[in-house]
């Protein structure tokens, strides 16, 4: 599962532009990914411009 | 706040709120929707605009002075080895974005467009395959807003485009992925805007340093997202900063999306058009985004109002709007694509020879046309769209 680590977010939108399925939401202050739409591309995790979004082990 | 409008708008930065004014002065009833709590902030952007773009948004009044932080006459590409070329009469300004889009979005205003702030949509309804309106979040309150046409002004991350059907996700290589600082002690020409090239630099993009008045500068680059997986951003960003300019102070950091990407397919659906980011409109080899989100926001807002009052909300009949596009902005929009593939594409060593090159060409005998033909020497192929979209 993808985490972010939330005191480096921006909330820039990167994550969300480039997740072909729609599984991430970004409020004004928080940060959702939505577990079962998520396909693990890691798309988000590679364009993050502030390296905010990991893979984590835990389900 | 009514519960019906003929237009909603969402999202209130350049695109949205020239999209609002046009469409209310059209005569249609508007509301904006701005997720953030005040339209400006915060700044995502490196404020670079020509002078050309900006007067011709602004008409038929002139840029207002409180818009611009700076004005440069001059542009300074740095290759990898530290040569640089100066080119001059290239006219543009540093603004002020958070001043400018307060005044565009008081332009909608003033022409009857309704503006509301921290506002968070978080969905469409549809009415027999028509957008119908927009589910919101409103200062705590859920709502359901109808609306005849929604445009979708909601930037890089445009959701709206996806709940409509629009595809307007990016893939990695298309999205540039960037990180900024506004910095103050800086030292460089204050009249040029300075590009640094390199495939250490900024891989798949640029380094641009903006100065903004006062020692003041807006320093930061882009990378292709398939660049960033590595290597972030920001990285990247601390790099240049340790290299180039060590004792800056920053003031402000900020990183966000640029798009880079081919025109989108479709641009507008059944009560649906997209406009900005949000269409991919930004220049794909400069980023520069500002003007053409406003020139889209334009033709869109006009054409909204032309359907409501032909009562035909239609993919059809919305069409005028990528067709109006397609005629100006858009013509060379997937030219400078191309560019944009085989510039970045240049290793170290072509954009040393290329900087090597347009040095002993006279200072007053260069232009951006001759920069891109020397550059682009061993791919003729991409020559041809060079001349075309720069003469």
């Amino acid at each position: 599962m993808i985490v972010s680590k939330a005191d480096l977010c921006d909330f820039c939108g990167c994550c969300v532009a480039v997740c072909p399925a729609d599984a991430i939401e970004l409020h004004e202050a928080r940060w959702v990914l939505l577990p079962d739409r998520c396909t693990e591309c890691l798309n988000c995790v590679a364009i993050c411009p502030v390296a905010a979004l990991e893979v984590s082990d835990e389900e | 706040m009514k519960n019906s409008y003929d237009v909603i708008v969402v999202g209130g930065g350049p695109a949205g709120s020239r999209a609002a004014r046009m469409a209310a002065e059209g005569g249609a009833s508007v509301l904006v929707l701005e997720k953030d709590r005040e339209i400006g902030l915060p700044v995502r952007c490196a404020e670079g605009v020509g002078e050309i773009g900006l007067r011709f948004i602004s008409k038929p009044d002139e840029p207002k002075p409180a818009w611009i932080a700076h004005r440069i006459s001059g542009l300074r590409t740095v290759a990898p080895n530290g040569d640089f070329v100066d080119l001059n009469h290239q006219s543009g300004f540093i603004l002020n974005r958070k001043l400018f889009d307060y005044d565009l979005a008081r332009e909608a205003a003033d022409a009857g467009a309704e503006i509301v702030t921290k506002a968070f949509v978080d969905g469409l309804t549809f009415d027999d395959g028509y957008v119908s309106g927009v589910t919101a979040n409103v200062l705590g309150k859920r709502l359901t807003i109808h609306s005849k046409i929604i445009i979708g002004a909601d930037g890089v991350e445009s959701r709206v485009g996806r709940w409509a059907g629009l595809r307007t996700h990016f893939n990695l290589h298309d999205l540039e992925t960037c990180a900024q600082v506004t910095a103050a002690h800086v030292d460089l020409d204050p009249d040029r805007a300075h590009f640094y090239f390199g495939q250490q630099l900024a891989p798949g993009g640029y380094v641009w340093v903006f100065p903004k008045g006062a020692g003041m500068a807006n320093i930061g680059l882009g990378i292709s997202g398939e660049y960033s997986a590595e290597k972030s951003a920001m990285s990247y960003l601390q790099q240049f900063l340790d290299r180039y300019f060590p004792h800056v102070s920053v003031l402000t950091t900020v990183v966000g999306g640029v798009p880079c990407a081919r025109a989108l397919n479709k641009l507008v659906g059944d009560g649906v058009m997209l406009v900005g980011d949000a269409a991919h409109q930004a220049n794909p080899i400069s980023g520069g985004g500002i003007i053409r989100s406003i020139i889209a926001g334009q033709i869109a807002g006009r054409v909204a109002a032309d359907a409501l009052k032909k009562n035909d909300f239609s993919a059809g009949a919305l069409k005028q709007y990528p067709r109006e596009w397609y005629r100006g902005e858009g013509k060379t929009h997937n030219l400078f694509y191309r560019l944009k593939e085989a510039i970045f594409n240049l290793s170290d060593e072509e954009l040393n020879q290329t900087a090597k090159a347009l040095i002993s060409i006279p200072v007053e005998k260069r232009t951006i046309a001759e920069m891109f033909k020397i550059a682009l020497i061993n791919r003729p192929r991409f020559i041809l769209d060079a001349i075309k979209v720069f003469l």
